[in-house]
C-alpha cells in the first residue's frame, strides 16, 4: 500500500510548474521517489565536474548560482527549482550552485525530470530552459492575457463598420459631396481602376474647395490627399493610433492586398478607447497661448494611464508620450516665433535622450539643444535665439517637463551653437574621448530634429555616424560607460538597494535596468553606423549587422520590454494613488511573476554588459 | 565537533544485547526481529542505516494509554528516502480521550475499520529491523513499544535509538558559558529545535509528518554538529 505523502505533495503543488500540472497521479508517483537533503550554508550542492542526477526543489533556505569565474549569477529561494540546466545536458555541470542559507532540499530523480519533460507539456514549457526564451514567452502571455477590447489586441478590421465608400478619380467634387451626404460619411476614398489613389474628408471639402472658392464641377483630384497613409488589414488598432498621432490625420484607409477594404476614423478608435490620446495632440496645436497649453498639459498623465490600461506595450507608450512631448515643443516654438518674430536665420530645435529615441515616459525632464545655421553671428542673432531658447525651456518646464538638472538645454549657451561648432564638439568627443566627459554626454548621441530646419540635425547626425564607427577608442570608452550602472541582480533576496530615507528599500528601475540597456544598444548602434534612434529599432539594425550572437538582440529587446513594463505599471499605480510618479520600485511590491522575470531580464543586461566590455575592448592608455 | 568523549550508556553493544534478547524471545515476529541483528557499535555514523519513527498515542502513560498511529521514514547520514515511508492507524483498545482527540484530530470514526496494533506489529518490526531508530524524545517510542511487545509476546522489545532531543541537549550543553548566558534557556521541543536549523514549520502531531520532522532535524544536527566518522555508539541510546 502506497503511503500518502500529502505534506510534500501539498508544498510541491503550490509552486510552478507543478501548480499548473493537472496530472495529480503523476505527481503522487514522483513524490514517492523524492529524497530529502539538508545542506549547511556555504555547501556546494551542484558542483562542476560532478554529474548532477537530480532536480532540486528548495523547501526552505536559499541557494546561489555562480559562474565559472565565481561570479554571482542569481539567487533562488523557497519554492524554486534548480539543477535542470545540467539535467538537460545529460548531467554535465558548468555552474556551481551553493547554499547561502541552511537549506532543506527535495531531490527529484533525473529520471522523473526526463519523464515529466517528455510527457507533460506544462512541465516542459516551464523548463524551456534558456532563460531568455522563458522571458519572451512571459511577455507574450502577459499581452495575451489582456482583454480583447484593447488597442494592442484589437485588429483594425474589427473596427471597420462598412465596405469603403468611394468614387472615381475623374468624378466631380459635387458628386463626391453628394455621395458623402448619401452615406453619411466624413471621408471618401478615390479610386482609379479599383486602385486606391486618394482620400477626401469633410475638412478637405471645407478648406480646399469652399474656402478656396473652387468650382464644384472640378475633378475631385484637385482637393484630395493623394497617396494617403494606409493601414494593412493585419494591423492592430494601436498602429492606427500611432499613424494618426504621428501624421495628425483622422482617417486611414485599410487595405488588403493593395485594395481598400474600408476606412478607420479617429472616431472609431475613440469609441473603442476613450483615452483620446489622438486628440491631445491636436488639442495642443489648438492652444493660442502658453497659459492654455500649461492647463492642457495636465492631461498627459491621464493619457499615459489610459494607454497603460489599454495594454499598450512600452514601444507604443514611449512613442505616444514622446509625440505628445514633441507637439508641446512645436507649439511653444510657434508661439515663441509669434512673439519674437520670424527667426533671422534657419535653426533646428533638437531633442536629446529619451525624447529623441521616442522612449519618453511620464516624469522625464527636458533634454534639448539648438543647432543654428552656420550663418550665425552672435552679435546680430545672439539675443534672438537666447530669448527663443529661454521661452521654450521655461515654457516646457511649466508644462510638466522640468528643467534639466545637468543643464543640457537649448537655454545653455554651450548647447545653442551653429552647426560647425556642434561638429567640432563631436569631433573632439569622438577623436579624443575622455571617460568622465563622455559619461554625462551619452544622450548627445541620440539626436532628433523636432522643429525647424531638419537638414541641420541630419548633417550633424551624419557627422557623428561617420566618425564614431571608425574610432575604436571612442567605442571602448562608451562601452566602459555603459558598464557604470549595474542591474540589481541580487535584489529579491539581499536587496541591493539605492537611495536613502523614503527610498531606502527601493531600487531605481531606470538607472539600474533601462539605462544600461539603452547604453549597451547605443554602443552597438554607433559601431554599425545605424541611423536609428529608437532602441528597439537600433536592435533590429544591430541584429542585421551581425554584431551580436544569434538571438541576443531579441533578448535585449525582451529585457527592455519587461523592465520598461514594470516601470510603467509602477508609475501608473503611483499616479492613480495620487503620488508623483518616479522610478523607485520596492521589490516587495512586485508579484512573483514580475520578480522572476525581472531577475531574468537583469541577468541578460548583466551578461550583455560583460559582452560589450570585451567586444569593444580598447587599447590600454 | 562534539561528542568525542565517549559516554557510557548501559547498552553500548546492541549487537550483543540482541543475541541475548533473541534467546528469550518466543518463536515468531519478535524472534525474527532479533535474529536479523543490530548495527555494530563501531559502525561509523556515515554507514549507519536509520529509520525515523513517530508514534501518536492517546496519552503519555504507557500503562494506560494506547498507540493510535505510527509513521516512519528511512534515511542515511545524507538523505531521507520517501520511498520507504510507512504509516499505520490502529484501533485502540483503550478509549480515545478528549484530549488526544483534540491533539491528533483523530476520532473513532477515523479509526473505524483500522486494524489493531497486533495485526500490524509484525510490519512495524520488519521496518525497524537492522536499523538505528530516530525519535525525538526516547521515552514515548521506547516505552510504548516495549509495553506492546510485552503484551503481545510476553517478552520485551528493545532497539538502538538516536534521540534528536537528547542530541540537541548535548549540543546545547557544549555551548560556552557566555553563549549560555546570552541565549538563556532554550527549548528543545521538536518545533523549536527545527526553527534553529532553518527548517520549515509543520503542523505537528501527525505520526508520519513528525517522523519526517525528526529525520530532518537529525540531518541538520549531523550537518552542523556531529562527526560522521564517529562510531554510532557515541550517539545512540
Amino acid at each position: 500500500m502506497e503511503v500518502e505523502l500529502s505534506e510534500i505533495l501539498d508544498v510541491i503543488s503550490q509552486h510552478a510548474p507543478f501548480n499548473e500540472m493537472e496530472d495529480n497521479a503523476l505527481l503522487q508517483g514522483m513524490v514517492h521517489d523524492i529524497e530529502i537533503q539538508y545542506v549547511r550554508n556555504g555547501t556546494g550542492v551542484i558542483v562542476p565536474n560532478v554529474t548532477n542526477e537530480h532536480l532540486y526543489f528548495i523547501r526552505s533556505g536559499a541557494v546561489e548560482v555562480l559562474s565559472k569565474e565565481d561570479k554571482l549569477l542569481r539567487r533562488m529561494e523557497e519554492g524554486e527549482l534548480f539543477g535542470y540546466a545540467s539535467l538537460l545536458r545529460g548531467g554535465k555541470v558548468t555552474q556551481e550552485i551553493r547554499a547561502i542559507e541552511d537549506s532543506l532540499l527535495y531531490l527529484i530523480p533525473g529520471s522523473w525530470f526526463k519523464r515529466l519533460y517528455d510527457e507533460n507539456d506544462t512541465f516542459s514549457d516551464f523548463f524551456e530552459i534558456i532563460r531568455e526564451i522563458r522571458l519572451r514567452a512571459a511577455i507574450d502571455s502577459q499581452t495575451s492575457q489582456t482583454s480583447d477590447v484593447s488597442l494592442m489586441t484589437c485588429p483594425v478590421t474589427s473596427l471597420l463598420r462598412r465596405p469603403p465608400i468611394s468614387i472615381e478619380l475623374n468624378d466631380s467634387i459635387r458628386m463626391a459631396a453628394l455621395k458623402m451626404a448619401e452615406f453619411k460619411v466624413s471621408s471618401l476614398l478615390i479610386t482609379q481602376a479599383d486602385e486606391l489613389v486618394g482620400i477626401v474628408t469633410d475638412r478637405d471639402l471645407r478648406t480646399r474647395c469652399i474656402a478656396a472658392g473652387l468650382s464644384y464641377e472640378e475633378s475631385i483630384e484637385n482637393i484630395m490627399t493623394a497617396h494617403p497613409i494606409t493601414l494593412d488589414s493585419g494591423d492592430f488598432a494601436s498602429e492606427a493610433v500611432i499613424k494618426m498621432m504621428g501624421q495628425n490625420v483622422h482617417h486611414l484607409p485599410v487595405t488588403k492586398n493593395g485594395k481598400a477594404i474600408g476606412v478607420i476614423s479617429a472616431g472609431d478608435i475613440v469609441q473603442k478607447e476613450s483615452h483620446g490620446s489622438v486628440y491631445l495632440i491636436s488639442d495642443i496645436f489648438k492652444q493660442q497661448n502658453l497659459a492654455s497649453l500649461i492647463s492642457i498639459s495636465k492631461k498627459i498623465q491621464h493619457t499615459f494611464t489610459q494607454l497603460v490600461h489599454a495594454d499598450a506595450n512600452t514601444v507604443m507608450i514611449g512613442n505616444a508620450i514622446s509625440r505628445i512631448g514633441t507637439a508641446f515643443v512645436e507649439r511653444i516654438l510657434q508661439l515663441a516665433e509669434q512673439e519674437l518674430g520670424a527667426p533671422p536665420i534657419p535653426y533646428c530645435f533638437i531633442a536629446l535622450g529619451s525624447q529623441a529615441r521616442e522612449e519618453q515616459t511620464i516624469s522625464t525632464d527636458q533634454d534639448n539643444a539648438l543647432i543654428l545655421s552656420d550663418a550665425y553671428n552672435a552679435e546680430i542673432h545672439g539675443t534672438y535665439f537666447k530669448r527663443l531658447a529661454d521661452y521654450v525651456c521655461h515654457g516646457l518646464d511649466k508644462c510638466g517637463y522640468p528643467l534639466c538638472t545637468g543643464d543640457i538645454m537649448a537655454s545653455n549657451n554651450q548647447w545653442r551653437q551653429p552647426l560647425k561648432q556642434w561638429q567640432e564638439y563631436f569631433s573632439q568627443w569622438i577623436q579624443e574621448p575622455k571617460a568622465e566627459s563622455l559619461l554625462r554626454m551619452s544622450i548627445f548621441f541620440d539626436i532628433r530634429s523636432i522643429y525647424g530646419d531638419e537638414k541641420l540635425a541630419r548633417e550633424l547626425n551624419k557627422h557623428i555616424r561617420y566618425l564614431a564607427k571608425s574610432h575604436r577608442g571612442f567605442l571602448s570608452h562608451m562601452a566602459r560607460n555603459a558598464n557604470q550602472r549595474n542591474p540589481p541582480l541580487g535584489f529579491f533576496r539581499q536587496f541591493v538597494l539605492d537611495g536613502s530615507g523614503k527610498q531606502a528599500r527601493t531600487f531605481n528601475l531606470k538607472e539600474r535596468g533601462i539605462a544600461p540597456i539603452i547604453d549597451i544598444v547605443r554602443v552597438h548602434a554607433l559601431a554599425c553606423g545605424s541611423q536609428k534612434l529608437n532602441t528597439m529599432e537600433r536592435l533590429d539594425d544591430i541584429e542585421n549587422a551581425g554584431l551580436l550572437p544569434n538571438g541576443r538582440a531579441k533578448d535585449l529587446a525582451a529585457a527592455l520590454e519587461m523592465i520598461g513594463m514594470v516601470r510603467i505599471r509602477h508609475q501608473t499605480n503611483q499616479i492613480e494613488a495620487g503620488i508623483e510618479p518616479n522610478n523607485h520600485v520596492d521589490p516587495e511590491s512586485l508579484s512573483s511573476f514580475e520578480r522572476r522575470h525581472l531577475r531574468d531580464a537583469f541577468h541578460i543586461v548583466s551578461r550583455q554588459q560583460e559582452f560589450i566590455k570585451y567586444r569593444y575592448a580598447g587599447e590600454r592608455s | 565537533m562534539i561528542f568525542n568523549k565517549k559516554p557510557a550508556p548501559s547498552l553500548l553493544d546492541w549487537k550483543q544485547s540482541f543475541q541475548t534478547l533473541e534467546k528469550n524471545a518466543p518463536q515468531g515476529p519478535l524472534k525474527r526481529f532479533y535474529e536479523q541483528g543490530a548495527v555494530a557499535y563501531d559502525t561509523p555514523l556515515r554507514d549507519t542505516s536509520m529509520v525515523s519513527l513517530d508514534l501518536e498515542t492517546t496519552g503519555l502513560n504507557p500503562e494506560k494509554d494506547a498507540i493510535v498511529s505510527a509513521g516512519l521514514v528511512p534515511l542515511n547520514h545524507q538523505r531521507i528516502q520517501c520511498r520507504g515511508s510507512k504509516y499505520w492507524m490502529f484501533t485502540p483498545d483503550s478509549p480515545l480521550s478528549h484530549k488526544s482527540v483534540t491533539i491528533h484530530e483523530m476520532t473513532h470514526e477515523d479509526l473505524n475499520g483500522a486494524p489493531s496494533l497486533e495485526d500490524c506489529f509484525e510490519e512495524v518490526l520488519a521496518a525497524l529491523a537492522k536499523k538505528v531508530v530516530i525519535v525525538h524524545c526516547v521515552h514515548i517510542e521506547r516505552e510504548f513499544l516495549l509495553k506492546a511487545s510485552l503484551k503481545l509476546y510476553g517478552q520485551p522489545l528493545y532497539f538502538p535509538i538516536l534521540d534528536t532531543m537528547e542530541i540537541e541537549n548535548r549540543i546545547l550543553k557544549q555551548r560556552s558559558w557566555i553563549e549560555k548566558l546570552k541565549q538563556g534557556r532554550i527549548s528543545i521541543r521538536l518545533d523549536a529545535c527545527r526553527q534553529r536549523y532553518n527548517l520549515p514549520r509543520y503542523k505537528a502531531h501527525h505520526a508520519l509528518t513528525d517522523a519526517y520532522s525528526s529525520a530532518e532535524l537529525l540531518q541538520a544536527q549531523m550537518a552542523h554538529h556531529l562527526d560522521e566518522d564517529q562510531p554510532i555508539s557515541n550517539y545512540w541510546l
